[in-house]
């Protein structure tokens, strides 16, 4: 279908709903190198005019990325359940975005938004987002409850999680039993504590499986851990015994791209059901853990859509999302500085990014996280860092990543460090998850206020240190 | 300081704790190259931690952002008798005018700007060479008339005997800025003079070229225009915040634009403390050599003698 808008006093016409979705998108360097930017500023403020003017039904009719050839879209649209969609099927993308607004100011928010998530598709969620200003974002994700468990809560109010990610360049396992000590003095692991592993070798990855089981045992720690390595590899090791929590996977917002991954919707409902019956959460029985971010599908070349036009890169996150919550995560990051200057080119583009990324994956039940971070090449610093985390923390975001010293000495960029979260916590009066903010206190980390402690090691870190750093 | 709960006291980030403590960071700090056992001042970094993290970014800036001095290159190069001998170096660019937009668009840091046309140093060798001149069709005849004279000096980059040489592969070896210019800076000149002395013996080697704004698929379009073989691109790797001058080597046979990734061998990390001139250079010209018995170069070429990575699907290539 074709679409105008007017701007500046001239009408801009667009050829479909990719086209708009693309042309509507806050610039960002993706969508520039992609070819589905808007030409001018004045021609992106007439795109966001009529993409207001689109009924919410219209994207349940006309696809972005063509049902008949990607099965994530098959598998967003068997998804939809048109009861829950019914109090806002009338509405128009900019009507959706005034009731949201009002939505989340009154005291049911929470719920009226939590019933409508299924009735939502990524596409509706990407739409209203491009009309909304950060602010607007984080006034709606902040009435979102989205709550998981395996060993711990993640997304409770009052809370935030971390990941405690013990990366070292060469899986040598001292070097990542001292990072996990280090974290875990600063209160940092309560999400998950999970290595990137620098070998994709699965006796490696098996090696520091059994580490991090036997760092989390040792010290009674209630959380979960995860070698974030291929899924397929995952669903081996579990064959083979290992002392799996959570199934990692990367996943994109298109088929072709989640090809590129090397992981197919049917591997991924393999790999949950594998890890369900090993029936290792306590409190909980969230078994997956993904990893997405705005520009994947455009460096696999899969992101294109009806008619063969580049799709934006925000609209495809959403997707990813919408491919996501079918299999009912734990948790789920977009690593939203991590992909390079060529998708998010500044401090700018990464911040709103970040709060894009949050707002939708919250609007539509997916317990977001996102790794606050940039390369050296990006046009951004610690300054752009701390701002983005300081209104996650505003706009609820279950979790963040946290390295060292913001060094990741393996993968070569800064995210937070311990210290950040410590002080996003205290600033704004959150508490780790429940159960590990328990162990936090057990072990004598905490003092009376629930700040961590500075200077005490506990015996069980301790005996850790001793067993796995030599002397 | 007291005991509770199993607690033992001990001041972090070191000085005035008690003695278990200050000798578990000891051994946390010396298990990890990480930036482990900082210390806090409130809830923040002490400031000596944050002043290093900002110099160390602004060594990895820099070594992104300040200019590759293509001049002080190219004499040095000449200046080393290996590589004089090759000729004149090439000097070339990519499409991407300036830094910002090398970094916004890979793209064109992947294509020669149209301006920088290199003829054929080796007509009628195995890969018939074509002109740089991008996707538009240009006469067949193009790449000979944009030879600029080196048809005729192609017997003299041969290793100096042309009658041997005439008969081996060829191979150009460039020198590209990618992400760190600090890295090719420092290493481009030596590691190029360590990979003439690998090669020489087994390739005709084309004049070095050095390519600026340049990603690692512009060795590409060179080796295709050069009329090579083999393509060896040398190139600055991404910097990180502890090292920021690692240059990287990548291997593609038979080098035409738009090869893929995949079809291509990489070797990382080129740098003191990393891999040495040497094991790169040797690394490098095994795989040269067993690209040319197998016909090709990436993922299905693996080397048994040293250290070797493909690059794997999740890895994002470094420029």
């Amino acid at each position: 279908m074709r679409y105008s808008g007017l701007a500046g006093g001239h009408r801009y016409s667009f050829d479909s709903l990719a086209v708009l979705m693309g042309a509507a998108t806050p610039a960002r360097s993706g969508d520039e190198l992609a070819g589905c930017a808007a030409a001018s500023a004045a021609e992106r403020a007439a795109a966001q005019r009529a993409l207001a003017e689109v009924p919410l039904g219209r994207f349940l009719d006309e696809d972005v990325i063509d049902r008949d050839t990607d099965d994530v879209t098959r598998l967003i649209l068997a998804g939809h359940d048109p009861k829950a969609f019914e109090p806002v099927s009338t509405m128009s993308v900019g009507q959706f975005r005034d009731w949201l607004l009002s939505v989340s100011a009154r005291p049911d928010g929470a719920a009226v938004l939590a019933a409508l998530k299924w009735g939502l598709t990524p596409e509706m969620v990407a739409a209203v987002s491009k009309l909304m200003t950060v602010g607007d974002m984080i006034a709606v994700s902040s009435a979102i409850d989205v709550v998981t468990s395996f060993r711990s809560t993640v997304g409770l109010p009052g809370t935030l999680a971390t990941r405690l990610q013990p990366n070292d360049p060469t899986d040598d396992p001292a070097g990542v039993a001292a990072v996990c000590i280090d974290g875990l003095l600063m209160g940092s692991g309560d999400a998950v504590v999970g290595v990137n592993p620098a070998s994709d070798n699965p006796r490696t990855v098996h090696q520091l499986l059994d580490l991090l089981d036997e760092i989390r045992t040792g010290a009674q720690i209630p959380t979960q851990t995860c070698v974030l390595t291929h899924v397929t590899t995952t669903i081996d090791l579990i064959e083979a015994g290992a002392p799996v929590d959570l199934v990692f996977q990367s996943i994109a917002g298109t088929q072709a791209a989640n090809e590129g991954f090397g992981v197919t919707i049917e591997m991924l409902r393999e790999a949950e059901q594998a890890a369900h019956e090993l029936h290792r959460g306590t409190v909980g029985d969230n078994v997956m853990y993904f990893e997405t971010g705005q520009g994947s599908a455009l460096s696999a070349d899969a992101h294109h859509g009806v008619g063969g036009v580049p799709v934006d890169q925000q609209t495809l996150e959403a997707r990813a999302y919408g491919l996501a919550r079918e299999f009912s995560p734990l948790i789920l990051n977009t690593v939203v500085g991590f992909i390079g200057p060529e998708y998010l080119y500044d401090g700018r583009q990464i911040i709103r990014a970040g709060i894009e990324d949050n707002f939708c994956g919250r609007l539509l039940g997916v317990p977001m996280g996102v790794d606050v971070c940039y390369t050296n090449h990006a046009e951004a610093d610690a300054d752009d860092m701390s701002t983005l985390l300081t209104l996650l923390v505003a706009a609820r975001t279950g979790y963040v990543i946290c390295v060292p010293g913001t060094d990741d000495i393996m993968l070569g960029y800064q995210s937070l460090s311990f210290h950040d979260v410590l002080t996003a916590r205290r600033v704004a009066g959150l508490r780790p998850a429940p159960e590990f903010d328990a162990w936090l206190s057990q072990v004598g980390l905490l003092d009376e206020s629930g700040r961590v402690r500075e200077s005490v090691t506990p015996a069980s870190l301790s005996a850790l240190a001793a067993r796995s750093l030599a002397a | 300081m007291s005991s509770v709960n199993g607690v033992s006291g001990g001041q972090m980030g070191g000085g005035g704790g008690g003695q278990a403590a200050a000798s578990l960071w000891e051994r946390v700090r010396a298990a990890t190259p990480s930036r482990v056992g900082l210390g806090r001042r409130g809830d923040s970094l002490p400031t000596s931690a944050l002043l290093d993290l900002r110099e160390a970014h602004a060594v990895a800036r820099d070594a992104i952002h300040l200019p590759l001095d293509v001049e002080r290159l190219r004499a040095e190069a000449m200046a080393c008798p290996e590589l004089a001998g090759l000729g004149e170096p090439l000097l070339v660019r990519s499409r991407a005018i300036d830094r910002s937009a090398y970094l916004r668009r890979p793209d064109l840091g992947r294509r020669l700007d149209l301006a920088c046309r290199i003829g054929e140093v080796f007509p009628g060798s195995a890969s018939s060479g074509s002109a740089s001149s991008g996707t538009e069709s240009r006469g067949s005849g193009s790449s000979a008339a944009d030879s600029s004279g080196s048809e005729s000096s192609g017997s003299e980059f041969s290793d100096g005997d042309a009658g041997a040489g005439a008969s081996l592969p060829g191979l150009a070896i460039v020198i590209a800025d990618g992400l760190s210019t600090a890295a090719v800076a420092a290493h481009g000149v030596p590691m190029a003079q360590a990979l003439v002395a690998e090669l020489s013996a087994d390739f005709r080697l084309a004049p070095l070229t050095i390519a600026g704004q340049a990603r690692v698929a512009i060795g590409d379009e060179i080796g295709a225009a050069l009329g090579v073989d083999e393509v060896i691109v040398l190139i600055g790797e991404r910097p990180g915040l502890s090292v920021s001058d690692s240059l990287g080597g990548y291997l593609t046979h038979s080098p035409q634009v738009g090869r893929r990734d995949s079809e291509r061998n990489c070797v990382s990390n080129i740098r003191p403390g990393g891999l040495s001139y040497r094991v790169a250079a040797a690394t490098l010209a095994r795989l040269a050599r067993g690209a040319m018995e197998l016909g090709r170069s990436g993922v299905t070429l693996k080397d048994t003698g040293g250290q070797i990575e493909t690059m794997s699907r999740a890895e994002l290539p470094p420029a």
